[in-house]
């Protein structure tokens, strides 16, 4: 009985907040694929998952239902909220830069030890402070 | 989308998880429509669909593009992503419901922005270059960082040979 009041209170809420859960979703995979693949591009594709669920986090609630995007215009009266749309930008941007970096650090990686892999890296690692 | 990020969890092969990560900026470039981002979504479309990618394929063609088989099982990282997201999720249900009007963002400045003070018709653009200036100082200053790093990278390479994947 009470199980059944608690379901029926709580389906609504998660409706409500259907796009928050989308968000925890894909950070949540993004955070699992950095943290579970030992393949350093695969990292890298997991961290911008990660990234593009930050985007969604911030849109999301400037979003109001019947309004537009904030192109002012005389026939329009409603707006979406235009500062996260200006934050995100900047962030996108800045995203591109970091991934180019972490990809040209990758393949320094692999021209050091001739793989990308996590393990094999520290493997080669530890060989190599045994012989010293 | 959520497709789209499974499959890229499971897949081995990178080159088709570089392809799909392509598709799902795509999908999040279509959601960001619906959601009256307009800007974001050319943006996202044109950076995260269109350079990420060829950013990642460069990378590709200078490594193996098979992932090895994961050493150990992975119910550790498992175990942490879940935990994380119970937690969100229980915090997500405090913040306020979709597209309400009343809350907290719609009331600071957010409506002064849309009254339209520097004559330009997209806010978005007025915001980004009259109020929010240092915000694209800050972003010049990381995108020349990042620049300068690969570039110091690319020098070091260049006595061993080889090419470097194209920089934004």
């Amino acid at each position: 009985m009470s199980a059944a009041v608690a379901s029926s209170s709580l389906l609504p809420e998660l409706i409500q907040h259907f796009s928050h859960i989308i968000t925890v979703f894909l950070m949540v995979s993004g955070l699992y694929i950095v943290i579970a693949r030992g393949n350093l591009i695969k990292k890298l594709v997991g961290l911008s998952v990660f990234q593009t669920s930050v985007y969604l986090l911030y849109i999301a609630p400037g979003k109001i239902i019947g309004g537009t995007a904030p192109i002012l215009a005389s026939q329009y009266g409603v707006y979406s909220n235009p500062l996260p749309h200006v934050l995100i930008l900047t962030a996108i941007v800045v995203g591109v830069a970091t991934l180019a970096l972490g990809l040209t650090l990758a393949v320094r990686l692999r021209e050091a030890y001739g793989t990308i892999e996590e393990d094999e890296i520290l493997a080669l690692d530890q060989q190599a402070e045994l012989e010293e | 989308m959520a497709i789209a990020v499974v499959a890229m969890i499971r897949l081995r092969n990178l080159f088709a998880v570089v392809v799909l990560s392509g598709i799902y900026s795509f999908l999040m470039a279509t959601l960001l429509v619906a959601l009256d981002a307009v800007d974001v979504a050319m943006t996202e479309a044109a950076v995260g669909a269109g350079v990420s990618t060829v950013l990642l394929l460069g990378a590709l063609h200078l490594c193996r593009s098979e992932e090895a088989k994961p050493a150990h099982r992975p119910w550790l990282p498992l175990a942490v992503s879940a935990s994380t997201a119970g937690l969100l999720i229980y915090g997500a249900l405090g913040l306020p419901d979709f597209s309400d009007p009343e809350a907290p963002i719609h009331q600071h400045v957010a409506p002064r922005y849309l009254q339209n003070e520097v004559d330009v018709p997209n806010v978005v653009t007025a915001v980004l270059a009259s109020f929010r200036g240092y915000d694209t100082l800050g972003e010049t200053t990381v995108v020349f960082t990042a620049g300068a790093g690969i570039v110091a990278l690319l020098r070091r390479r260049r006595k061993g040979g080889g090419q470097e994947p194209p920089k934004p």
